[in-house]
């Protein structure tokens, strides 16, 4: 074990917020998809060890009474997780985490009310339109991935310079389509412009998504289509 | 209500209708106090001898259950039942805490907080056991749904049991969604929680140790929700809305701290005893915990955190703000859990102490505001036997007429009617609202027979269904009772998993009306005698009556919440048709029963008739042949035969599996029967090919009656009965009737 790194070559950690309720999932699927066991750090937490991949699950961070991650931007540990993000350190947000680095501008765009202002759970369908991200490495190009949405603000929102920026750097990284592939806005579930499911950071360490890959990484869970980004960092980060 | 009302000593017969008390129970304190009480003592009298927190009307019927079993760890009368999931064998610790409870009134009057408080609520009695939450459940019923308010109470009561367990991160596993004209303006709202605990680590609400300090944490207490328990004992009118005041204000995020911050605190070992401020807040929780450990406590309200200023002491006393819990702790660990709270932004405050003389008192900083002997406040409530009255209809009812059905001859039709009915239809709409899924380990989701759970370690899982049909207990309180407990026990071995043990939400009219007592006398009797026959005990439970609107009353609604396990989770089956050409049978017998149908309602609006027969070997044998098919991987599918009879049933696993079916059998009865009569202790699977053998072999085993039907495939739904076509449509047709209802409806 070199410095410090698990046997499996990944150090990650997830943070936990108060009212993060998706921390001890992604620390299980993480586990079971790759083998790494997370560190959870506690949101008042100012500096963290050395780390390859930050998580930043799901949940309602402060209630979000207010607006989704309005107010977890300004826990300590943001500060750290800009810091880091910025040397390049890979950080994964899985719904209210995309909430938050958006509202910590780690990623552009906001995060609207469902179009049909319902919150929605259930299996959605995307398709992996780039795979040359440390998180879609191991899989096919537009692959068409099953992954459980469950969020009452996912409807991904940006300006017209935004979405055609967005489209220019190759940032989009997940399009919610139908099981075949094609794709409908009636496909979103939430209105999402541009059917957009995850995106990324120019830089290429920051990926933020609305569906729970760690809700879909065990056959028994339904399936196992949420491993590949576990394992696709596994293998960015060890290679 | 005023302020002043305690200072400008109103008439006793003021004070007693204020309190929700009889002269008769006026009397019984006078002589048990060997004083008259002050209005303080009074209003402590008024809410913990409430129906809602002293069962004076339920309690000599509920003596009726079976409440013991090698399973059960804890029994009714703590925060929730425990039970073990290896029955007496004891290498595997692992325990499952589990309550059900109503939110009926609130929710009637403020959908959104009642529905979210009612989740609150239940979760914190989880917890409060030393339980992590894992799993909620809701049965949920409503007027029909073009009457008018039913949409605003089912998108609001939805949306609050949702935003309550999304956010606090407990999945909304299963329920029942049910609409029938008995419950317009008188909604019910049960929930079911359901946690895991170590055997070991199982806290109880005792106020043991002399000198130990009592604590109040989490939420600040406010003017919200001021005799609730005395409001949820009464029946509602149309001049409600103006008892929004006593519905409390739920905030889940708070929630999620005070759960983070209780196990912690338990998890260091720095608890004696705990309970969470739920009906009649902080005077129940500490006179309970008080008469639990046959100690006295008092407490300096002073001390209690408040959210606003000028709150009258019998105000907080009563006070049902959310989101609290008391806690009793030694003195030298008071500020190791103040720090912990302090981690999650939360207050603990040091209010009381327990003491010896065995009086639950009150103060204000010295002086002296009520004292009273705990025990008279939770156990020498008056036990009524209500006097109650069988029906004259009851004695001379004579079977229904069911020309209507035997004579529609449209089945196809028919079937189409029953799919498109609320009741009937998929309730896709209401759970994808709620995050079934938060906590992974969700194996079965909502929409099966039954939610079946993987536990965190090892292979075992638990399913949990909640099940009551109540026109059959309307129709037959007795019956009806034992076959919420059948049905919701065969939901479970649909499942794989072998029935436990149960809780239960007994929701009635006004039980000083002889003939709702009647009932409610009936359906115990009814839910004792099917939980001793099946073994599976009563664990605890919840009693609401009044569910009346404008003097009518509910259809009497026995919610029974089953608890199974399996001992293999992957051995779990589901109800959807999974694969072209496998076997499909139908197994137990179909009598000449429309009484009392789904079929039969929606064809002529009324309930009536004779409930189907229930015999209890029969359904034993069949839930033995269930859970042993699942163990030994024969099933493909299995989904209980229930309302709207046989072809309601395939049609499910059609339409789950998305496959069609082309099935021809006879049968002994009519067609009307045989498609849409609802004959108990039957259930629709389907097999492999080549493991038809093994399953026929097993049934005889289990010395069951079956036929096969048919195979499952194509994309039609094809039925011939008796040498006759009788249902035969697109199978996409019918997935668009069953689909669109409930949303189209909603719109």
């Amino acid at each position: 074990m070199r410095n410090g790194r698990t046997k499996t070559g990944m150090r990650a950690v997830v943070v936990v917020f108060p009212g993060s309720n998706c921390d001890r999932d992604c620390y299980r699927a993480m586990k079971a998809a790759t083998g790494t066991e997370a560190q959870f750090v506690w949101h008042r937490e100012s500096s963290l060890d050395r780390c390859d991949l930050i998580v930043l699950p799901g949940g309602f961070a402060f209630g979000d009474y207010l607006r989704t991650g309005a107010i977890a931007r300004f826990s300590p540990v943001m500060n750290e997780v800009i810091r880091l993000a910025k040397r390049g350190v890979r950080v994964l947000g899985i719904c209210n985490g995309f909430q938050v680095l958006t509202e910590a501008g780690l990623l552009p765009g906001a995060l609207l009310r469902n179009r049909d202002l319902l919150f929605v759970c259930r299996d959605i369908h995307m398709k992996v339109e780039k795979v040359w991200t440390d998180f879609t490495n191991q899989y096919e190009r537009g692959q068409v991935l099953r992954m459980p949405v469950a969020h009452g603000e996912g409807n991904y929102t940006i300006d017209d310079a935004g979405y055609r920026e967005l489209e220019a750097n190759g940032q989009i990284v997940f399009r919610y389509c139908a099981p075949d592939g094609s794709m409908n806005a009636s496909d979103a579930p939430n209105g999402a412009r541009g059917n957009i499911a995850g995106i990324i950071s120019r830089e290429g360490n920051v990926l933020g998504l609305m569906p729970h890959p760690e809700r879909m990484s065990e056959p028994l869970m339904g399936g196992e289509d949420g491993c590949g980004i576990f394992e696709s960092l596994l293998s960015a980060i060890t290679a | 209500m005023t302020e002043k009302r305690l200072e400008t000593k109103p008439s006793i017969e003021t004070l007693l209708r204020e309190n929700g008390l009889t002269r008769e129970e006026y009397d019984r304190i006078v002589s048990l106090m060997k004083r008259e009480p002050n209005a303080l003592e009074l209003a402590l009298f008024g809410v913990m001898w409430s129906e809602h927190c002293s069962y004076k009307n339920s309690r000599a019927q509920l003596r009726k259950f079976p409440v013991t079993g090698p399973q059960v760890v804890q029994g009714p009368g703590e925060n929730a039942g425990v039970v073990r999931l290896d029955g007496a064998r004891s290498n595997d610790r692992t325990c499952v805490a589990f309550k059900m409870e109503s939110h009926n009134h609130p929710s009637a009057i403020e959908p959104y907080q009642g529905a979210a408080t009612g989740s609150g609520g239940i979760i914190r009695d989880i917890f409060a056991m030393g339980a992590r939450p894992v799993a909620l459940l809701d049965s949920l019923r409503f007027g029909d749904i073009d009457a008018p308010r039913t949409k605003t109470l089912v998108s609001g009561i939805v949306a609050g049991v949702g935003g309550y367990g999304n956010c606090i991160g407990i999945p909304t596993v299963g329920g029942e969604v049910v609409f029938h004209p008995s419950y317009r303006g008188n909604p019910l709202v049960n929930v079911m929680c359901v946690g895991l605990v170590d055997e070991d680590r199982i806290f109880k609400g005792n106020a043991s140790g002399v000198g130990n300090i009592v604590m109040v944490v989490g939420a600040r207490t406010g003017r919200d929700g001021i005799r609730g328990a005395s409001f949820a004992s009464e029946e509602l009118s149309d001049a409600d809305p103006d008892k929004r005041p006593n519905v409390q204000v739920g905030d889940p995020f708070m929630e999620k701290l005070l759960l983070e911050a209780t196990l912690e605190v338990l998890d260091m070992d720095l608890v004696v005893g705990l309970q969470d401020l739920g009906a009649a807040g902080l005077t129940s929780s500490a006179a309970e915990m008080a008469g639990r450990a046959g100690n006295g406590l008092y407490i300096d309200i002073d001390k209690i955190p408040l959210r606003e200023t000028g709150l009258e002491p019998w105000e907080i006393m009563l006070s049902e703000s959310q989101e609290r819990m008391l806690l009793v702790v030694e003195s030298s660990k008071v500020e190791r859990i103040e720090a912990v709270f302090k981690k999650w932004d939360l207050t603990a405050t040091a209010v009381g102490e327990v003491t010896g003389d065995g009086r639950f008192t009150i103060r204000r900083g010295t002086e002296v505001l009520a004292v009273v002997p705990a025990g008279l406040l939770t156990d020498q409530a008056p036990v009524n036997i209500r006097p109650w009255r069988e029906p004259a209809w009851f004695r001379n009812r004579i079977p229904a007429s069911h020309s209507a059905l035997k004579n529609y001859g449209d089945w196809t039709g028919l079937l189409k009617k029953l799919l498109a009915s609320p009741g009937l239809a998929s309730k896709r709409w209401v759970y994808e609202q709620y995050d079934h899924m938060v906590g992974i380990n969700t194996v079965v989701r909502p929409g099966s027979d039954a939610a079946v759970l993987r536990l965190p370690e090892g292979k075992r899982g638990i399913a949990l269904a909640i099940d009551c049909n109540s026109r059959y207990v309307y129709l037959d309180p007795k019956l009806g009772g034992a076959i919420a407990v059948a049905e919701s026990a065969r939901n479970v071995a649909a499942s794989g998993a072998k029935p436990l043990a149960i809780t239960n939400c007994l929701n009635f009219g006004n039980p000083e009306n002889p003939e709702i007592y009647w009932q409610f006398v009936k359906a115990t009797d009814g839910i004792a005698e099917a939980c001793m026959e099946f073994s599976t005990p009563v664990t605890g439970g919840n009693v609401s009556f009044y569910n009346e609107y404008d003097g009518r009353a509910i259809h009497p609604t026995p919610a029974i919440g089953m608890l199974g396990v399996l001992d293999d989770v992957e051995s779990h089956v589901t109800s959807a048709f999974k694969g072209e050409g496998d076997v499909v049978a139908l197994v137990g017998r179909t009598l000449e029963e429309l009484g009392a149908s789904e079929a039969h309602f929606l064809l002529t609006g009324r309930d009536e008739g004779i409930v189907p027969a229930l015999d209890y070997d029969k359904e034993r044998r069949l839930h033995a042949f269930l859970v042993e098919g699942a163990q030994r991987r024969l099933l493909a599918s299995a989904h209980d035969c229930s309302e709207g009879g046989l072809a309601v049933a395939l049609a499910e696993s059609a339409l789950q599996g998305g496959l069609g079916v082309f099935l021809e059998w006879k049968d002994d009865v009519s067609v009307a029967a045989a498609l849409f009569g609802e004959s108990q202790s039957r259930a629709v699977i389907s097999i492999s090919p080549d493991k038809w053998e093994a399953t026929e072999t097993l049934l005889k085993k289990h010395r069951l009656s079956h036929i096969r039907l048919g195979r499952t495939g194509g994309a039609r739904f094809s039925l011939r009965c008796n040498g006759m076509p009788v249902i035969d449509c697109e199978v996409a047709e019918l997935a668009r009737l069953w689909n669109d209802a409930i949303p189209e409806a909603m719109k």
